[in-house]
């Protein structure tokens, strides 16, 4: 109230263009970020809580990190994920720009099926897919007992199969922007179609690429569902493994390893734009 | 290698028909010769820039053949041939620096580092453009980013340099600064020029010889001069310049001499023998005004004045002689005053010497 009560103290009218003055908008404006970030940042504060339980706060610790850091099976199940993740990106930022660069390239019969074929997993519902790739994985007799790294292979296909879509559509609306006369003028200056592509279109392509990368990272690392139902015993990834920890308990354990996480996504996103930024810059002409 | 005598490119019934039955380039057929500064004029649509494309082999035609240097193209890949383009929006590589825009083509090729930078350095002084090779594209103006594309088509030494529509992102001022540049720099290289344009100023003011195309067809190809002065029909004197056309009906006499007659002109006799509907044209600055009427073998013809428009170095009149539109009549302000000295509504004479008239059978 004695905000509301300062808000309306004030002297000068407001002016049609001071929207930061309008109180609907401050309330929209502070309504949005606490849905946001209010989960989140309890989260994050919980994590330091020096207390067994999320309840109360006694004061402020770090041993919750120390205590996730030496968990053994929570660093194995982060190392699989970032492995994963790892994996994904490089297999899926490939193929999405191979598909996309066929889909801006050249016309063929049923392309926009094929388009359509492309972006449909982007919809299909994830237990679904989860679900089917069990059943799929179980048809074909996919060996589960390999050595790791090859053991992440299931989930790894998996989440390629979903995260590609994804960095597809974002490469080829990068692609859109590309001026034909660019490729035609390296062309006529004597490069073949592959040159074309290596000199030309991937450094254009190079911020679709970062965009789609990040996405496929973020996609795979956070994934459950699908990862749920493709995970083997011995192939517990980040998210499956927090399920099964909270489960028991939320603990301030779960909350430290998450804000690790959270915070590993936010440098890695920050860099992505970073680099984005100044390949704009470039393009720019 | 083929007679130097022989043009440069030869173009022989040339179709080009794209799927969906839009037929933009009809059987065209036309030569370039060596050392021209050659342009394909037309409005927009009229399949001049397709015809520049099927050049550089980023069109294949659907019939017919071309020949570049005697050798023919059929078959030959765009970065196999003896030729390169400007394009219309410049086409540099924006990820490069100029002196690796410039240097691309010859990388391609292979060269020794040393070698290209000599060429390229050489390339950009062609240019004016010495001191600028190590600025990225952001960093030039329009007009610099279009001397980066010259140099980099022009470095690769080609047989014939294609420009499509070079000068149409420029503004009036470095536009007509360019297209003395651009007839320079022809003659320093020496290389055979290629010009798409939809400017009639453009190519009369650049070109050797000009081809001028309507609906996919070639209508007539002449040196500037020839094409102002003697249009083959009313597409090109109309296209090329302004003229005041008369309908008429022609009647050959069968001794070489033709009587056109005109509602508004009379009766006038010309050389040739054409029959049926004709149109008689004249440019507007062979038009004369004046209050008296004029004496002397002229056509002439009486009405009011409905428009002046004062331009500075000359003034547009319009006569209204009761002809389908107003006769225009350019009159040069060759002294200090306020403007050719008529008033709107004033009735005058218009006149002009019938070895002035143009006889436009088509």
């Amino acid at each position: 109230m004695a905000l509301l009560s300062r808000l309306r103290a004030r002297r000068e009218p407001i002016g049609p263009l001071d929207y930061y003055r309008k109180l609907w908008l401050r309330l929209i404006m502070a309504g949005t970020l606490i849905f946001l970030y209010g989960p989140i940042s309890t989260l994050v504060a919980f994590s330091f809580n020096d207390s067994r339980r999320n309840i109360v706060w006694r004061g402020f610790t770090l041993k919750y990190y120390e205590k996730a850091l030496e968990n053994d099976e929570l660093i194995e199940a982060f190392t699989n994920s970032l492995t994963i993740a790892f994996f994904t990106t490089i297999v899926s930022v490939i193929l999405a720009a191979l598909a996309a660069y066929v889909l801006w390239r050249f016309r063929f019969p049923f392309k926009a099926a094929y388009e359509g074929a492309v972006a449909l997993p982007i919809v299909i519902p994830e237990i679904c897919m989860g679900v089917a790739m069990m059943a799929f994985f179980a048809r074909i007799g996919w060996p589960s007992d390999l050595p790791w790294p090859l053991s992440l292979s299931q989930i790894t296909i998996a989440h390629i199969a979903f995260s590609f879509p994804f960095a597809a559509i974002v490469i080829r609306a990068r692609l859109e922007t590309f001026n034909r006369e660019l490729g035609e003028s390296a062309r006529d200056l004597g490069a073949s179609e592959a040159r074309v592509f290596w000199d030309i279109v991937v450094p254009h392509m190079k911020p679709g690429l970062i965009a789609g990368a990040l996405l496929s990272f973020t996609l795979s690392l956070d994934d459950f569902v699908i990862t749920f139902f493709t995970a083997g015993p011995n192939t517990v990834t980040f998210p499956v493994k927090v399920y099964s920890m909270v489960r028991f308990s939320v603990t301030p354990e779960v909350n430290a390893a998450s804000t690790i996480l959270i915070g590993l996504t936010l440098v890695l996103t920050a860099i992505a734009l970073r680099l984005q930024n100044r390949n704009n810059m470039n393009m720019q002409a | 290698m083929a007679d130097m005598q022989d043009p440069i490119i030869r173009i022989e019934n040339i179709c080009k028909t794209y799927p969906g039955g839009v037929q933009a380039v009809d059987n065209v057929s036309l030569n370039v010769d060596r050392g021209e500064f050659f342009a394909l004029l037309g409005p927009s649509g009229c399949g001049k820039t397709t015809l520049l494309r099927m050049m550089a082999g980023f069109e294949i035609p659907t019939s017919g053949t071309l020949l570049i240097d005697g050798q023919n193209m059929a078959d030959v890949q765009p970065n196999k041939r003896p030729v390169n383009m400007v394009f219309q929006s410049y086409a540099v590589f924006p990820h490069m620096s100029v002196a690796q825009n410039v240097g691309y083509g010859l990388k391609i090729e292979g060269r020794p580092k040393r070698e290209i930078a000599e060429r390229v350095q050489e390339a950009l002084d062609l240019v004016k453009l010495g001191h600028l090779g190590g600025r990225m594209p952001d960093e030039l103006s329009g007009g610099q980013r279009q001397r980066v594309a010259l140099a980099r088509a022009l470095i690769k030494r080609p047989s014939v340099l294609l420009l499509d529509e070079p000068l149409s992102a420029l503004d009036a001022k470095l536009r007509e600064a360019m297209q003395i540049e651009l007839v320079r720099l022809q003659k320093t290289v020496g290389i055979t020029f290629v010009i798409v344009t939809h400017d009639q100023d453009e190519a009369l003011s650049m070109a050797n010889r000009i081809a001028v195309m309507e609906q996919g067809v070639v209508k007539q190809i002449a040196g500037p001069a020839e094409l102002y002065e003697s249009p083959n029909c009313r597409f090109v004197a109309d296209f090329i310049g302004k003229i005041n056309l008369f309908d008429g009906q022609a009647k050959a006499n069968g001794n070489g001499k033709t009587l056109v007659e005109t509602p508004v002109l009379g009766k006038v006799e010309f050389g040739g023998d054409a029959n049926g509907p004709v149109s008689l044209g004249v440019r507007p600055e062979k038009v004369r005004v004046s209050r008296e009427k004029p004496g002397g073998n002229l056509l002439a013809a009486q009405g009011p004045v409905t428009d002046i428009a004062y331009y500075g170095g000359y003034s547009k009149v319009f006569v209204d002689i009761g002809a389908k539109e107003p006769v225009l009549a350019d009159i040069t302000n060759a002294e200090r005053s306020t403007g050719p000295g008529f008033e709107n509504g004033e009735k005058l004479w218009v006149s002009w010497r019938a070895e002035d008239t143009l006889v436009l059978t088509s």
